[in-house]
């Protein structure tokens, strides 16, 4: 379980996090959805670690990581699998190398690193052969699945998706919906996904918070989020340019 | 008066920064797991691969030297001093600093710019959820690399730079070679090779750094890479050229 208790978090002079208030149950698909800018990746980057709050707590399992010290931060940080907005994948390593780069384990002999990856790639719809192949010979939705087969290997408890169908075809955005699920059902891993693609959130969503001016202004299951008769969330999942939201 | 307050201010933070990345980029070189394969790629990218161009300016920095050298001393009949003059310019001074200011544009440049991309696609974030400190896998061998190359480079040009002035005091001016290397070695001590390869260690260290740091700190996106790039090499280049005139001070100039 991760709850995240009265998170705030400024840069400069700009609140970008004012209050925010999430529990993520485990198992479950939680979406946070939000216009550009209403502060979804500075959230994704404080779950994991990557940035600490200027006040507020972030508890995984039990433990506030942003009390961590740095070495203990890395520890905590093997729960989790990324899937980042463009892939990420280490444009100097194979398709293969970045898929085993996630396989944290030593003892592991080369053959049965290879197994994993195979299994993992072939988990993401992708053939073998791909594995020789450079990252920068791949089409988006193709490096998108890469990512997806990366942090699988990893065999992680929580995984995080950010914007994970931005910029693909709507048919290769419901192939990543299905990968979606089908990674959350298969080992019950919790999922985190941050997006502004309301289909993608209907589709794949246990539940729904919606980020708004650095704040969680609603949360339930996807069928609330359809029947919310708040007005900023409404004008958001119609998607109309007038309303009370200020999109910046 | 604001503007200069933040200027020191931003100047202080990065100074520390810097400082901070020195020490433990090197104190990562041998906390194991060592990575091997990055050393031995970086030493041949960044290390071999600079040698044609160490070659280069090393042979016509030596042969310019030499030329110069015997002409000013004719005027004072001490000609024969030019081998003496061109050895211990070469090793004390102008290889180290020269070596060191290519090194800042070939390989600081090209550090900056590709962590500065890996940063702007998020490739270093992504190194973090792997439990990877970017410091150890980016920085450190890097710093390594250029630890050993550095003065390498230095010992290679100093020699290349002694042939380039002896093959231009032969065939220009018409110097007898063994007066030159005469002069040479009788002028010529290990410590001033030794303390140009001293400097050229700090200076490997500072490329290695600086170029990593700024890479870095990139935001934005091409953009921000350009500029990574450019500021790198031009503190790379400034701290070389400043901290020559302290090494200077500092290193006794004969152990005789």
């Amino acid at each position: 379980m991760i709850q995240i208790r009265d998170l705030h978090k400024s840069f400069a002079r700009k609140k970008v996090l004012a209050g925010v208030d999430l529990d993520i149950e485990p198992g479950q698909i939680t979406t946070i959805i939000g216009a550009s800018g209403s502060g979804k990746s500075v959230l994704f980057k404080h779950i994991i670690g990557l940035l600490k709050p200027d006040s507020g707590s972030i508890r995984i399992d039990g433990e506030d990581i942003t009390k961590l010290r740095e070495r203990e931060l890395y520890r905590t940080v093997l729960k989790f699998g990324m899937v980042f907005q463009g892939g990420a994948l280490f444009d100097s390593l194979t398709v293969g190398e970045n898929v085993a780069f996630g396989i944290m384990k030593p003892d592991l002999t080369a053959a049965e690193v290879s197994r994993i990856v195979s299994l993992s790639l072939d988990q993401v719809g992708l053939p073998d052969d791909i594995n020789q192949v450079m990252p920068n010979e791949l089409s988006g939705g193709m490096k998108k699945r890469v990512a997806i087969a990366r942090a699988i290997a990893k065999d992680p408890q929580i995984i995080m998706y950010d914007e994970p169908t931005t910029g693909l075809d709507p048919i290769m955005a419901d192939i990543i919906n299905n990968l979606i699920i089908k990674v959350n059902g298969s080992s019950k891993i919790t999922s985190i996904v941050i997006t502004h693609n309301m289909v993608s959130a209907y589709k794949i969503s246990d539940k729904i918070a919606v980020l708004y001016d650095g704040r969680i202004i609603e949360s339930g299951v996807p069928d609330d989020i359809k029947n919310t008769r708040n007005p900023f969330v409404r004008q958001f999942i119609e998607g109309q340019a007038d309303g009370p939201m200020q999109i910046r | 008066m604001k503007f200069i307050q933040q200027a020191l201010l931003n100047f202080a933070r990065n100074s520390g920064e810097i400082f901070a990345i020195s020490l433990k980029s090197t104190a990562f070189i041998f906390k194991p797991p060592l990575n091997f394969r990055r050393i031995i790629n970086h030493l041949y990218l960044d290390g071999i691969k600079s040698i044609p161009v160490i070659f280069l300016m090393s042979v016509f920095t030596g042969g310019v030297l030499a030329l110069q050298s015997y002409y000013a001393l004719q005027r004072f009949g001490a000609e024969v001093f030019t081998g003496s003059l061109v050895g211990v310019s070469l090793t004390k001074e102008l290889i180290p600093v020269l070596s060191g200011l290519i090194l800042a544009g070939r390989v600081s440049a090209s550090y900056s710019a590709e962590i500065g991309t890996m940063v702007v696609t998020e490739q270093v974030d992504a190194l973090f959820t792997f439990g990877i400190n970017p410091l150890k896998y980016l920085v450190s061998p890097r710093v390594a690399a250029l630890l050993v190359m550095a003065p390498l480079l230095t010992l290679f040009g100093d020699f290349m730079g002694i042939m380039g002035g002896r093959l231009v005091a032969a065939l220009v001016v018409n110097q007898n070679p063994n007066l030159y290397d005469s002069q040479l070695f009788s002028a010529l001590e290990i410590w001033d090779v030794l303390s140009g390869m001293i400097k050229s260690v700090f200076f490997g260290l500072t490329i290695a750094v600086i170029g990593s740091y700024f890479g870095l700190k990139t935001e934005g996106g091409a953009k921000g890479v350009g500029r990574a790039t450019t500021t790198a090499v031009v503190v790379a280049s400034i701290i070389i050229l400043i901290s020559d005139f302290f090494w200077t001070k500092i290193l006794p100039f004969s152990l005789r």
